[in-house]
């Protein structure tokens, strides 16, 4: 099918009379502007993708790894697959996604909730905007001291006001778990848990409130006429109308949101390094590598991480795919 | 009847829309500002009275004062009484006492680098591949894609193995700025290829083609027709790409730690955590991050906003 597709396009180009070594010194220069970018594409990230996956099947610990052989295949095994996937990793599976699936839907909520009101004319709109941005624009680093400062059990202005409403001082970031009554039954909540989850919501809803913005600003204002002029309620339009104009930046969103959440090491190192039951994968990988100094091991979550994402990535490429017909 | 109906609900949903919307906005103006309001009322106040009043709103007149005072020891700086207004300026403390001069100037020099490299050369990369006709054109869109979809975390691991080895078999050090400006420009080169794509394909290539048919060179067209059109859409890429190369962490952390003079300044900020550091210099450090990116950003929000839809930037 391809070699019909090529001697058709050959045939064309030479009825019309196009000059192949035209053609060919287009093609060179491309490469000459290409090549830059693309040497270190491959050289930093692609090249390393592949590696971590043989290094995935070798014994390298971090204090030899300046001498270890390297090129030695006679040791690989699946060891450190059967190291890594220990209790320690299903239960980072289970916090990493609880973690990525949260964040993910409430900065997705936030942002939504934000264009929603954006998109409505009111004086100093364009201020409203800027200051949106800020949790986004901001070093992660500052944010993740401020909310760390914000939270302190002792000198924290969130447990200033909680101490108003009768209550003891609570270490946000520091507590595995809390006990809530709701309607009268005690339940454990992951205090440490919700806040990280909270803290990634604040962090990237502007990110999601600016795509939907740009999105909602696009919708036809004739479809909202025709279903006032129907006495559609504003919450009709918004259910019947906005929300169906909107499915595909949501689901395009979510995937990039939830993978981005899924790897996210930064936030959860800088807020509380992973403790008090927010050991995320991520984490795990960093501290097979510091704590536990086994670079095998780390490279193999890392491998099986990668795979994952390449499903998730084929899955909405499926999606996308059912939406546009 | 079922009209009047249908009315009386709109008018009760537009009413409680109104005073929902209102409500939004405060919710968040509340939630966006006061974060980074607190972040600068900390920072102006030594921590005895941060561990007194946790909740003060506005710090005391002479504390403010307190940090200013080193700005009066510009001229001489030897004296006793300059040493200790020093000491106690929570911004000078942390600008001089802890390096963060150093971090900055680290910080400005690799952001500075990766955004002119990168632009030197995505705009030509993003030329060829929107304008010019080669094989394998469509795997190279795709390709950058998914390049930029991959997590840094998995990538650092066979990268510091990489760097090891380099240092072991040819002895150049690329756990230094080289390298991580190496690393930042590598990782931010899809997404500037990306956003600059975007953009040509928006530029008619008609005027192009006219200076072609005068006898301008590819590249004189490139210089003096395609860059100066495409100016917004550079603009926001330098501006996301500083943005990123500034505020980036986890590489800084993994190849930079052992070498205190190298630090950018989130690394530095973060080295600044310990016991013994009153909290209140890590908020004077968090301003000191802070302050040029929210500049930076303010000046040129248009461009941030356009570009961010455009490209998905990483965070």
């Amino acid at each position: 099918m391809q070699g019909i597709r090529n001697i058709i396009a050959r045939t064309f180009n030479g009825r019309v009379g196009f000059n192949p070594s035209l053609r060919s010194r287009e093609a060179r220069l491309a490469y000459f502007m290409i090549a830059p970018a693309m040497v270190l594409i491959l050289v930093i990230i692609l090249f390393p993708m592949v590696w971590n996956i043989v290094l995935s099947f070798q014994p390298i610990r971090l204090k030899d790894l300046a001498t270890i052989n390297l090129l030695d295949f006679n040791q690989l095994s699946l060891d450190n697959y059967t190291d890594a996937l220990d209790r320690h990793f299903w239960a980072g599976l289970k916090t990493t996604l609880s973690y990525a699936v949260g964040s993910t839907i409430l900065a997705i909520a936030v942002g939504l909730w934000a264009a929603l009101t954006a998109n409505e004319e009111f004086r100093g709109r364009q201020f409203f905007r800027a200051f949106l941005l800020f949790p986004y624009v901001a070093p992660l680093v500052s944010c993740a001291f401020i909310w760390r400062l914000m939270l302190d059990k002792h000198i924290g202005i969130v447990n200033v006001f909680w101490g108003l409403l009768g209550n003891e001082p609570v270490g946000w970031l520091t507590a595995r778990q809390m006990p809530v009554s709701i309607l009268g039954f005690e339940i454990m909540i992951p205090v440490a848990l919700i806040v990280l989850i909270l803290f990634e919501a604040w962090r990237y809803f502007p990110f999601a409130f600016l795509f939907l913005l740009s999105r909602l600003q696009a919708i036809p204002e004739d479809l909202y006429d025709a279903a006032k002029v129907d006495g559609a309620s504003p919450s009709q339009r918004l259910w019947y109308i906005t929300l169906p104009q909107l499915k595909v930046v949501i689901g395009t969103l979510f995937l990039i949101r939830f993978i981005w959440s899924f790897f996210k090491f930064g936030d959860v190192f800088l807020l509380n390094g992973g403790s008090a039951g927010t050991e995320v994968l991520s984490i795990q990988i960093y501290n097979w590598l510091y704590a536990r100094r086994n670079v095998g091991v780390a490279s193999a979550i890392g491998v099986l991480l990668a795979a994952f994402l390449i499903f998730l990535a084929s899955l909405y490429q499926r999606w996308l795919e059912r939406q546009e017909n | 009847m079922q009209g009047r109906e249908t009315l009386t609900r709109d008018v009760l949903e537009t009413t409680a829309a109104k005073v929902l919307r209102v409500l939004s906005i405060v919710f968040f103006a509340v939630i966006t500002v006061f974060p980074f309001y607190w972040m600068v009322n900390l920072s102006f106040r030594p921590y005895g009275d941060v561990l007194l009043h946790p909740a003060r709103m506005i710090p005391r007149w002479q504390d403010v004062q307190q940090v200013f005072a080193p700005l009066t020891c510009l001229s001489d700086s030897a004296s006793e009484q300059c040493r200790l207004a020093i000491a106690n300026s929570s911004f000078a403390a942390v600008l001089i006492r802890f390096n963060f001069l150093t971090f900055i100037r680290n910080s400005l020099i690799i952001a500075g680098m990766t955004v002119v490299i990168s632009l030197l050369i995505s705009v030509p990369a993003a030329y060829a591949s929107t304008r010019l006709r080669f094989r394998g054109r469509g795997l190279l869109s795709w390709g950058i894609l998914l390049v930029y979809m991959f997590p840094s975390i998995v990538i650092s691991i066979p990268l510091f193995v990489f760097f090891v080895r380099i240092q072991n078999a040819l002895g150049i050090q690329l756990r230094s700025p080289t390298g991580i400006t190496i690393i930042y420009l590598a990782s931010t080169l899809p997404l500037a290829m990306h956003m600059l794509r975007g953009y040509f394909t928006t530029i008619p290539s008609d005027l192009e083609d006219a200076a072609m048919i005068d006898g301008a060179t590819r590249w004189g067209v490139i210089w003096r027709v395609t860059i100066p059109l495409a100016a917004p859409a550079i603009a926001s890429v330098a501006l996301y790409v500083f943005m990123i190369a500034w505020n980036e962490f986890l590489y800084a952390l993994l190849f930079l730690v052992d070498a205190p003079s190298a630090w950018t300044l989130p690394l530095g900020l973060q080295q600044l955590d310990s016991q013994e550091v009153p909290r209140t210099f890590l908020m004077a450090g968090s301003v000191i991050i802070s302050v040029p990116i929210v500049m930076l950003f303010f000046f040129f929000e248009k461009y941030f906003v356009s570009g961010i839809t455009a490209g998905s930037v990483k965070g």
